[in-house]
């Protein structure tokens, strides 16, 4: 056995531990911490895997933006915590929920123990046809124009998301910022790193975003990273949230979703299909609709861990 | 050439490793948050610098070792922020 399998099987182990302990920890703070150290080790699985945008995006959003909104919301729970613990579920719901996850599991297991060997794939076609984009990476080619609409729609649906956030707002603080006024010690620690990482962050996630188009990366990863920077500054209280009335944030939140749009309809007007591109202006229009959605990205995945608006517009 | 490189790789990294245990250990045995941020700052700053150290000699190009460098240096402000947090907001809590 070499080294190599022998590191997967450890990290297979301890991955799947971490999913248990989660499942099994009775308070919240220790599950979303387990949740957390999960999402930091999942990305090594697919790094071993070979497929590095994934691990970039799960580092981001599993590990990182996923972890931070968790966490909120533990906090939030913390107070009425105790009085849910009290409150069992009854026998017949808890036998219900185990019997429906391990049909689930069971399914999940059976699809992948039964796919034929070697297992149906794309990625030949999609190798093949990348010339047609200009673009050299093939997840991206699959992302933005082979399955162009998937993503687009993906797009549509963080927009949902948002919306679904601040409709849990009360009508007194409808509009207005989301979260509370962050106030950190002006010459804190905080306030330091919140100064001093940002244009390092801001380098890195758009080098992240525009090595994309070659090499593992693009605007979901980028994005991110841009959303960490940007909620860092908050939290250290160098800024504040906008007040999701804003004009201008409502524009950023539907860049990415509209300037797809457009696109995928010029292609109907003027080429094949929707989201057809022309070959010669395969790779501009690919960047436009890449740099509104790295946009969007950021903006939306901001937004969303700041919040439920809370303070008034008027504030 | 390439046998000393060697060396000073499984040397460096190594001893990375022990800081990252002895940072884990301590982590887990310590009585209280101040002193298990004191053991983390060792894995940390230590044990990560020196796998950086031992994986300098690796890097294929200048390219390459300045961003093992920088994750180092990315790590050490990031490890020395959070422990100031931490420890304020257990300073601020009382002991814990």
């Amino acid at each position: 056995m070499s080294v190599a399998t022998l590191l997967e099987m450890v990290l297979a182990a301890v991955v799947l531990g971490l999913g248990v302990w989660t499942i099994a920890a009775r308070q919240t703070y220790a599950a979303t911490v387990g949740f957390v150290a999960y999402g930091l080790l999942v990305p090594l699985v697919w790094v071993r895997l070979d497929a590095v945008d994934v691990a970039l995006t799960e580092a981001a959003i599993g590990g990182g933006l996923g972890g931070v909104l968790l966490l909120g919301a533990a906090a939030q729970l913390r107070a009425t915590e105790m009085a849910s613990a009290a409150e069992e579920p009854g026998r017949v719901v808890r036998l219900g929920a185990a019997a429906l996850s391990v049909t689930i599991s069971a399914a999940l297991a059976a699809a992948i123990l039964l796919l034929p060997d070697p297992a149906p794939t794309l990625a030949p076609a999609a190798v093949a046809n990348a010339s047609a984009t200009g673009l050299a990476n093939p997840v991206t080619n699959v992302l933005m124009a082979f399955r162009a609409m998937d993503t687009m729609l993906e797009k549509v649906v963080l927009l949902l998301a948002i919306v679904g956030v601040w409709s849990l707002a009360s009508d007194r603080t409808w509009g207005g910022r989301p979260g509370p006024h962050h106030q950190a010690d002006p010459h804190g620690a905080l306030a330091f790193l919140a100064r001093l990482l940002p244009p390092v962050g801001i380098v890195v996630g758009i080098y992240i975003f525009w090595t994309g188009a070659d090499h593992p990366g693009g605007a979901f990863q980028g994005g991110a990273i841009l959303a960490a920077m940007w909620l860092l500054v908050i939290m250290a209280g160098l800024t504040d949230t906008p007040p999701a009335s804003s004009r201008r944030l409502r524009l950023l939140l539907i860049a990415g979703p509209g300037v797809f749009l457009v696109v995928g309809l010029g292609g109907l007007c003027f080429g094949l299909a929707f989201l057809a591109y022309p070959p010669t202006l395969a790779k501009p229009l690919i960047l436009a609709v890449e740099v509104a959605m790295i946009l969007t990205i950021a903006v939306t995945l901001g937004m969303l861990l700041a919040g439920v608006p809370e303070r008034g517009a008027q504030q | 050439m390439s046998f000393a490189l060697d060396i000073i790789t499984i040397a460096a990294v190594s001893a990375g490793a022990f800081f990252f245990l002895a940072g884990t250990v301590g982590l887990l045995r310590f009585p209280d948050t101040l002193t298990r941020l004191h053991a983390l700052t060792k894995a940390d700053n230590l044990g990560l610098g020196l796998v950086v150290l031992g994986l300098l000699p690796q890097a294929g190009s200048l390219r390459d070792g300045l961003k093992l460098v920088s994750i180092w240096l990315l790590g050490l402000l990031a490890g020395a922020t959070v422990s100031q947090l931490i420890a304020r907001a257990a300073r601020r809590d009382g002991p814990a």
